[in-house]
């Protein structure tokens, strides 16, 4: 048995081209925000209409609702990349939870406020569509491209990393939609809010699963 | 984590931090020294998950396996052995969790209890099996043959008990036994 890890071992160092170790992994997310914030202040000086936002923003409801779904964008960005290597703590998982506990319960008070909004057609749900769309196009190329980046580090166990960059992904489309939002989330909005964050977490998970394994099936096969 | 002085770990810290730097960046002595100085210290960690030693040398290997698979992540700035007991204890766990889903879904077979790798050691059980099997082809004989075998053969009754018995004459009875045992033989010898 013991020969079989010696010869391995040979079988390794054979194989050990050199290799670039990963930046920390703060820098690492802070380089990723950076770019989407970028991005996103270009949208949003395009498309938004930024006067209609700053009037809405003085409502302490909404800034606190605004600095929760950030903040929980950030710390899940962040905890994902600390989870994606081997050696940090398996607590980093927990860091966005609260922050995330803020959202809900934000959301959740303004929709207490409005409740449902009754049209003649019934509950309306045409804005809700329109956020919907928002947060699941704008969670694909956020999230395609933080799984690349999460992926390099081959995590050990992929799956809580690719639901905290689904959760980080989710939480900024969220915050940048905003923007975009002239109006007070309903108990309808909540839902497909959380419908939508659902299906990119879910998946952001499901792509996290297939790790790139090729490597080790090559080196196995002795 | 590891045994030994606190004098002698810090000097084998800096010793492996600085062979998996180099072993980063191509060296491939410094790999081999590294991962060969290491085994004591991974076997050590999945020993705590696994008894038998050909289950703690697979997972070694699995271990060996993934550090070559993540070595990238290693930040020379960091203490390594930290990094490496990280991959050893979950490796390890993962090995002994799949093991452990694996047996839930394996089967008894009792049979397999009764059968021996020693030819000889199954005489009885294939001679049960074999009785079986007469027995099968007996009863798919038919009707005359089989009541001719029945008395003679296995009742041992003489040919004139069976021609009262029967009703037929000592002369059909033997030739129904001569075609009986012929259909047996034919059949049994293809099993």
């Amino acid at each position: 048995m013991a020969e079989a890890t010696d010869r391995l071992i040979e079988r390794l160092a054979a194989d050990a081209a050199p290799v670039r170790p990963l930046r920390p992994p703060a820098l690492r997310a802070g380089l990723w925000l950076l770019a989407v914030a970028a991005l996103a202040a270009l949208g949003i000086i395009a498309f938004s209409d930024l006067r209609l936002f700053a009037e809405r923003a003085r409502d302490p409801k909404l800034a606190v609702e605004l600095a929760a779904t950030l903040l929980t964008g950030v710390a899940a960005v962040v905890a994902a990349f600390h989870l994606s290597l081997p050696d940090r703590s398996r607590l980093w998982a927990l860091v966005p939870l609260p922050m995330l506990a803020l959202w809900i319960a934000s959301s959740g008070y303004s929709c207490y406020r409005h409740w449902i909004a009754v049209g003649p057609e019934g509950w309306e749900i045409g804005e809700s569509a329109h956020c919907f769309v928002f947060i699941l196009s704008a969670g694909v190329p956020l999230g395609a491209s933080l799984l690349l980046l999460l992926r390099r580090a081959r995590p050990l166990s992929p799956l809580p990393v690719a639901a905290l960059g689904g959760l980080g992904v989710a939480g900024i489309a969220a915050f940048l939609l905003q923007f975009f939002h002239p109006f007070d989330v309903t108990f309808m909005d909540l839902g497909v809010h959380l419908v939508a964050v659902a299906l990119v977490v879910g998946a952001m998970s499901l792509l996290g699963k297939l790790p790139p394994r090729r490597a080790a099936a090559r080196l196995s096969g002795l | 984590m590891a045994a030994g002085k606190p004098g002698h770990d810090v000097v084998r810290q800096e010793r492996w931090s600085r062979l998996m730097a180099a072993a980063q960046a191509g060296d491939r002595a410094s790999y081999e020294a590294l991962l060969r100085d290491c085994v004591p210290f991974i076997r050590a960690v999945v020993a705590r998950q696994h008894r038998r030693p050909d289950r703690v040398e697979d997972a070694v290997q699995d271990v060996l396996l993934t550090v070559h698979r993540v070595r990238h992540t290693y930040d020379p700035r960091r203490p390594f052995a930290p990094w490496l007991a990280a991959i050893a204890r979950r490796r390890s766990i993962d090995l002994l969790r799949r093991r452990l889903r694996a047996e839930a879904h394996e089967v008894v077979d009792e049979e397999a209890y009764e059968t021996f790798a020693d030819p000889a050691a199954n005489k009885d059980k294939e001679a049960a099996d074999r009785a079986a099997e007469l027995g099968l082809a007996v009863a798919a004989l038919p009707e005359g043959q089989r009541q001719a075998i029945e008395l003679v053969k296995l009742r041992e009754m003489s040919l004139e008990e069976a021609a009262r018995a029967s009703g037929k004459s000592a002369g059909s009875l033997k030739v129904s036994i001569h075609r009986a045992i012929k259909a047996l033989k034919a059949q049994l010898k293809g099993v």
